[in-house]
């Protein structure tokens, strides 16, 4: 079985937020960027975890520079056999999923793994436009995910609640939480991860249709009012009438 | 044209559905054009639409759409829009829309922001879009240069108004493909408002001690029709359903009103809830992060406080009601 995880590289969760050039860009001075977490923590995890039950090989696949192996050498040291990095600045998210779609063309990928948002944009845009640019259908917010021969069985998260979707490959899957448990790359995997292929490949042309023009920050809080503990009356009456909430 | 997709749960049009097509009335006079509004599958009273400024509604029921199938649902859409030369779809930033936006911006050729929360300008021919990156900690303005546009509207972002009388609903002539995605089944909690179309969101942590302590925090959450939350500790532990686990790598959420009790607010949480409209935090320790995140915040022992505000509430209520 083939199976492909499109992973993306993001700031680390507690990395300071702050712009550069005017506001319009996001300023990576002292930032340490990791491999956004559910693609490495749940996606690639049960990719390697299907593979390991079933054979075949997981192909990891970035868009981005050359700095960013750094997190494909990670992925291929906790199990995906080979890695693509398709050379080119991520732009909007349908020129990155554009590029992943070009390269994943009559590959005859049996299941195309993402994660269910990335913790920068939050756009959870990218597994869709994949799954559209190949025409597959597409399973969002996965938690739960077996295979029976080319029959898949999903829980897919929605509000309030849990549906069981069944689809045959090839098919398309966004993960979140609970797909898989984390996996730390061990230093055997880290040794292996540096033979395995890294293949660099060109972008195709295409033209963005979204542009971010410019970031701000969120207006400062106000300090904060502290209310005494013995007086919850008084809470409430804030919320009523300052804060108009309740 | 603004079209908007109105979503339903069993039949009943959510919350997110009137939000979007208020959105979506707004957007339309900015454009100068006319916002229509569509329905998929089993529901009733879509005329209803019409009150929130939605000139058409367009129903196609048809059963097999009462759960998603993006496929599906995108080829629908966009031979609605092929029809009315459509220009701006309008989505909720739901677990349907979601997983729909970038599909409808590939088979649109369309640009696309997912989650934006205000309405667009539109300057000299160009359409700029806000939405908060960065789980929150920062706010980016889009530019979308194709003629279609897609977005989806955050929950609890945009206030629903009415603002006209009910619309008539027309069955359109567009074919139904069928569907690749089978559902075997559909679980849902039942009677509770889900997290992310809360209004009132009362959240505990790793303060609680242990889970059978969670009494006096679901009793709070009862008495204010509140909807309960963890931090992501409490869910590791399983102290706690994941499903309740709100931050970074949880379910982000933007309610009027977060109650913390007993979270520290490690900056992965805040991420998740920090576009709340109101945060009060109930902490013993003065210290605690999350008081620099806090408009209100009580600094005490929250196995006192928080029935003491229980109480409170219930004399509040009993008040208003009076």
């Amino acid at each position: 079985m083939k199976l492909l995880v499109c992973v993306s590289k993001t700031p680390e969760t507690t990395a300071k937020i702050a712009f550069t050039n005017n506001n319009s860009e996001f300023d990576t001075a002292g930032v340490q960027f990791i491999m956004n977490p559910y693609d490495e923590w749940y996606a690639l995890v049960r990719a390697i975890e299907l593979q390991e039950a079933n054979g075949g090989t997981v192909t990891l696949i970035n868009v981005g520079t050359a700095d960013n192996d750094t997190i494909i050498r990670k992925g291929l040291a906790i199990g995906a056999d080979d890695a693509v990095r398709v050379d080119a600045k991520p732009g909007s998210a349908l020129f990155v999923a554009k590029q992943i779609a070009e390269y994943a063309k009559g590959k005859d990928f049996d299941i195309i793994f993402a994660g269910k948002e990335t913790i920068d944009y939050n756009g959870a845009e990218v597994g869709a436009m994949i799954a559209e640019f190949l025409d597959l259908p597409f399973i969002s917010f996965a938690s739960h995910l077996e295979l029976s021969g080319n029959v898949a069985t999903v829980s897919r998260d929605i509000e309030g609640g849990t549906e069981v979707l069944e689809v045959a490959t090839p098919f398309v899957l966004s993960a979140s939480k609970d797909l898989a448990e984390q996996r730390i790359p061990n230093m055997r995997g880290i040794m292996m991860a540096k033979k395995k292929p890294l293949n660099v490949i060109p972008p195709v042309a295409f033209e963005d249709l979204a542009v971010i023009n410019s970031y701000e920050l969120p207006p400062a809080k106000t300090a904060v009012k502290l209310v005494n503990p013995e007086d919850m009356d008084e809470l409430i009456r804030l919320l009523h009438e300052e804060a108009k909430v309740i | 044209m603004v079209l908007v997709l109105a979503e339903t749960t069993k039949g009943k049009f959510k919350k997110a559905a009137f939000e979007a097509v208020s959105y979506g009335y707004q957007t339309a006079q900015l454009l100068g054009t006319e916002c229509a509004a569509l329905v998929l599958g089993t529901a009733s009273g879509a005329e209803e639409l019409g009150k929130y400024g939605a000139a058409k509604v367009y129903h196609v029921q048809d059963a097999s759409l009462d759960n998603l199938d993006s496929q599906v649902y995108t080829a629908i859409i966009s031979e609605l829009v092929g029809k009315l030369e459509g220009t701006v779809v309008i989505l909720s930033h739901s677990s349907t829309g979601k997983s729909l936006l970038g599909r409808l911006a590939v088979r649109l050729n369309a640009g696309s922001v997912a989650g934006v929360n205000s309405l667009p300008s539109v300057e000299a021919g160009v359409f700029k879009v806000r939405k908060p990156v960065f789980s929150g900690k920062a706010i980016s303005e889009f530019e979308l240069r194709s003629p279609n546009k897609v977005l989806s509207l955050m929950g609890n972002s945009y206030q629903p108004k009415i603002v006209g009388a009910p619309a008539t609903v027309e069955n359109p002539n567009v074919s139904v493909p069928a569907r690749r995605i089978k559902v075997k089944e559909v679980k849902r909690v039942e009677g509770i408002t889900p997290l992310p179309e809360a209004e009132l969101v009362v959240s505990a942590g790793r303060g609680m001690k242990g889970p059978e302590n969670w009494g006096i925090v679901e009793e709070l959450a009862q008495v204010m029709g509140a909807t309960t939350a963890c931090s992501r500790p409490v869910a590791d532990a399983d102290w706690r359903p994941h499903h309740e686990h709100v931050g970074q790598t949880g379910i982000a959420i933007r309610p009027n009103l977060y109650i913390a009790i007993g979270i520290s607010g490690a900056i992965q949480h805040l991420a998740g809830v920090n576009n709340s409209k109101t945060i009060v935090v109930i902490n013993k320790d003065p210290e605690a992060p999350f008081f620099k995140a806090a408009d209100y915040g009580v600094v005490g022992d929250l196995f006192e406080v928080v029935p003491k505000l229980t109480a409170a509430y219930k004399k509040f209520k009993a008040e208003q009601g009076g």
